[in-house]
């Protein structure tokens, strides 16, 4: 009975890959061609050995060099009805995961059972076509996500209308703003009807109206019972979704229980408790080829690169970039998230200088002021992300690169006034009281008079 | 009412239960799950869709070109092979005899190229979804009937001019359009699989289209070929399918001796190119 409830079963997951495949470089034209006809055998013992794997052991550390596991021994067993998140730093293996539980490739070793009809969905609008029109590309992203067409045909007026798009439904989707584009696809994956359902920041898309959509349709699938993985960066994201969650660090499992113990556990890491964050070689920063980012830093009021900061006194985050295209507007924001998970507020780039206008190439810092008394005790987390309008499109987003401390002397001047227990809330903004005092005689006077 | 509701969880449950995956690692051998193709039937519809529609879109003749192409390369021919070098073709007039050749090799070198390329090119939707890998490679086979279907009305055109009579040959007309799909579907499961893993086929490819053409008797007879060599030259599938519709529609006795080595490789080819897409399958998005 009990086995019966189980809706995955992962048992003793393995996957390997090698980055083999050191290629010999040759300093000229010549020699690479000359070496390119001596050496096809080699060739095609390299690239054979790709995805050979006889002589690797997950239980075992005497493996080859080049071999590195993106998975390793990872079990945990999902129960029907559950919604699990699943978080971990980059290249803590929760794509591959996600890519072995959805057939996407297959384990090096170990075995999952899946119990259900599953569906997974690691990006909106798989296979999208540009020439043909939206009703068509419905249709084509339904079936390819494993949609029968008389459940679309069923489905279509519904979908149609989640998307907003119904005007320009017989329109070649390559005439969609990308944003249209985007609703139309998740309208699509909304309506899919799985038992088990894999999600992987598909939320990471549209804007905030429809990511808020996005969030509320989710967790109405998972009031129907279904069983949900939900792998994200967005900490409160999970937070608000998942009761159980899961903590990937290297392709292990760090850590599972409560979504709350979990965040805490992640964010309390080495990984993120950093005061400053540098990229010094511009070409391997976060970004793209308009703009990458240089660095992350935190100061104190005193200009001090700290972690620590009073709670009385405002923090100065400052993020630095390069603008490698000149003439693009940017947007500059950060998201500024406590150690639970829960996102405070995200900070935009106001300042009236650079507002709309195009920029130069160069370096720049945009710099922004927290202002004391304004967040309560603990950890925050700053994640920068810049953006270019005309195209609208994210350049860089960084998680948590960078966090401080908020502590508290408790010198009795503060918000916390003369209390010294754990006070709940984001911020604790130190508030103008006021209290106006009338004795005892005197009231009894005036309300008689 | 409240009964009747949990009843049917109880049901869906139920039914969710007798659906199991299980995820291993390779276990090599495989064959091709038929079930499983058969639930995704839809999606071969709107993939074939979507190839005849990508391909035509925006071009102004649409179509047209499934006409046009094979026609200018009859036209070629007739005026090079047939009027230059003047080749033997048994009697029959050269742009009916070219004709009847160029129809289906058109169709299974155009099929064969994009089966071959379809991993390749469906890369991202590859890594990003799961559904029976088989459907790339096939798709192409299907699309391309579609033009195949257009590009009959120039045979049927040649032939009313030269006032062919149809004969009872006509009927072997299906079995021989199943031979000619046979043909690149065989070699485009193997060549597609192994495109993944060797980029070298995509180089290849012009060179190997080329010299099909010219192992077949598209521009000249197969009678030109001495008869000793006869038997090993009809095991190439193309002699069969291409000396096959020539007979089927002009009437001429059917070359059974062509089609029978041609149609046994072409069964080889396919369940070969089956069994070696099916044990590479699993490692397509691991090399892509």
């Amino acid at each position: 009975m009990n086995n019966r409830n189980l809706a995955i079963k992962i048992e003793n997951i393995s996957k390997c890959y090698r980055i083999g495949l050191k290629e010999t470089i040759q300093d000229n034209l010549f020699n690479t061609v000359v070496n390119f006809i001596k050496n096809p055998l080699k060739n095609y013992r390299v690239y054979r050995s790709l995805y050979k794997f006889d002589d690797v052991d997950p239980d075992q550390d005497t493996n080859p060099s080049d071999v590195i596991w993106a998975v390793k021994n990872v079990s945990f067993e999902v129960k029907e009805g559950e919604i699990i998140g699943i978080i971990g730093s980059n290249g803590a293996g929760k794509s591959t995961l996600l890519k072995i539980l959805s057939k996407i490739t297959y384990p090096t070793s170990g075995q999952v059972t899946i119990r259900g009809r599953i569906s997974s969905l690691l990006e909106v609008g798989t296979g999208f076509h540009p020439e043909l029109t939206g009703r068509e590309n419905v249709y084509l992203n339904g079936t390819i996500l494993g949609m029968r067409k008389k459940e679309i045909d069923r489905k279509f007026d519904e979908i149609v209308d989640f998307s907003g798009v119904e005007k320009f439904i017989d329109t070649p989707v390559k005439r969609y703003s990308s944003g249209m584009k985007v609703r139309l696809a998740f309208a699509v994956a909304a309506h899919l009807e799985p038992e088990i359902l894999i999600i992987d920041e598909v939320l990471a898309v549209g804007d905030a109206r429809f990511q808020q959509k996005c969030l509320d349709k989710m967790k109405e699938v998972g009031q129907h019972g279904r069983t949900v993985l939900f792998v994200s960066h967005n900490m409160p994201a999970v937070t608000r979704l998942c009761s159980r969650s899961i903590l990937l660090d290297g392709g292990r499992v760090q850590h599972d229980g409560p979504t709350h113990e979990v965040i805490t556990s992640y964010m309390n890491s080495d990984k993120c408790s950093k005061a400053e964050r540098r990229w010094p070689n511009v070409m391997e920063a976060p970004g793209d080829e308009v703009v990458r980012l240089c660095g992350v830093r935190v100061r104190t009021y005193d200009g001090l690169v700290s972690d620590v900061t009073d709670i009385s006194q405002p923090v100065r985050i400052e993020i630095e970039y390069e603008v490698l295209q000149p003439g693009y507007v940017l947007r500059i924001y950060y998201h500024v998230i406590n150690e639970e998970g829960i996102e405070a507020f995200l900070p935009l780039d106001n300042d009236m200088a650079w507002r709309q206008k195009p920029r130069p190439m160069g370096r720049y810092v945009s710099t922004s002021v927290i202002p004391g008394n304004l967040l309560s005790e603990g950890r925050y987390f700053i994640g920068p992300t810049i953006r270019t309008e005309n195209p609208s499109v994210r350049r860089l987003r960084v998680n948590d690169v960078v966090a401080f401390h908020v502590i508290d002397s408790m010198d009795g001047n503060g918000a916390r006034s003369d209390s010294v227990g754990h006070i709940p809330g984001v911020v604790r903004p130190l508030l103008k009281w006021e209290t106006q005092f009338s004795p005892k005689e005197a009231h009894a006077e005036k309300t008689e008079v | 009412m409240f009964g009747n509701k949990m009843k049917n969880t109880e049901e869906t449950a139920c039914s969710s239960a007798d659906v199991v995956t299980i995820i291993q690692p390779d276990s090599g051998w495989n064959i091709i799950n038929f079930k499983e193709l058969n639930d995704y039937r839809d999606l071969f519809y709107f993939l074939t869709w979507r190839d005849i529609k990508a391909l035509y879109a925006q071009t102004v003749l649409g179509f047209s070109w499934a006409i046009i192409q094979p026609l200018v390369q009859i036209v070629i021919f007739t005026v090079i092979f047939g009027k230059v070098a003047e080749l033997p073709t048994e009697g029959i007039p050269y742009i009916l005899f070219s004709s009847m050749a160029v129809i289906p090799w058109t169709y299974m070198s155009q099929a064969l190229t994009q089966s071959s390329q379809s991993l390749l090119q469906g890369s991202n939707i590859l890594g990003k979804i799961y559904f029976p890998r088989i459907i790339f490679p096939i798709t192409p086979i299907l699309a391309k009937l579609i033009d195949f279907g257009i590009s009959l009305f120039i045979v049927l055109c040649i032939m009313l001019y030269y006032q062919v009579v149809p004969t009872w040959n006509l009927l072997l007309f299906p079995v021989l359009v199943i031979m000619m799909m046979a043909v690149p579907l065989g070699i485009g499961l193997w060549l597609s699989s192994l495109a993944i893993r060797f980029r070298d086929i995509k180089q290849a490819m012009p060179f190997f289209i080329q010299m099909l053409m010219y192992t077949a008797p598209i521009v000249y007879s197969a009678s030109s070929i001495p008869e000793g060599y006869r038997l090993l030259y009809s095991l190439n599938p193309l002699v069969g399918v291409i000396e096959g519709f020539r007979a089927c529609l002009l009437g001429t006795p059917i070359p059974w001796l062509y089609i029978w080595p041609g149609a046994l490789t072409a069964v080889l080819l396919v369940i070969s190119g089956a069994v070696y897409f099916k044990r590479m399958e699993r490692i397509i998005v691991d090399v892509i």
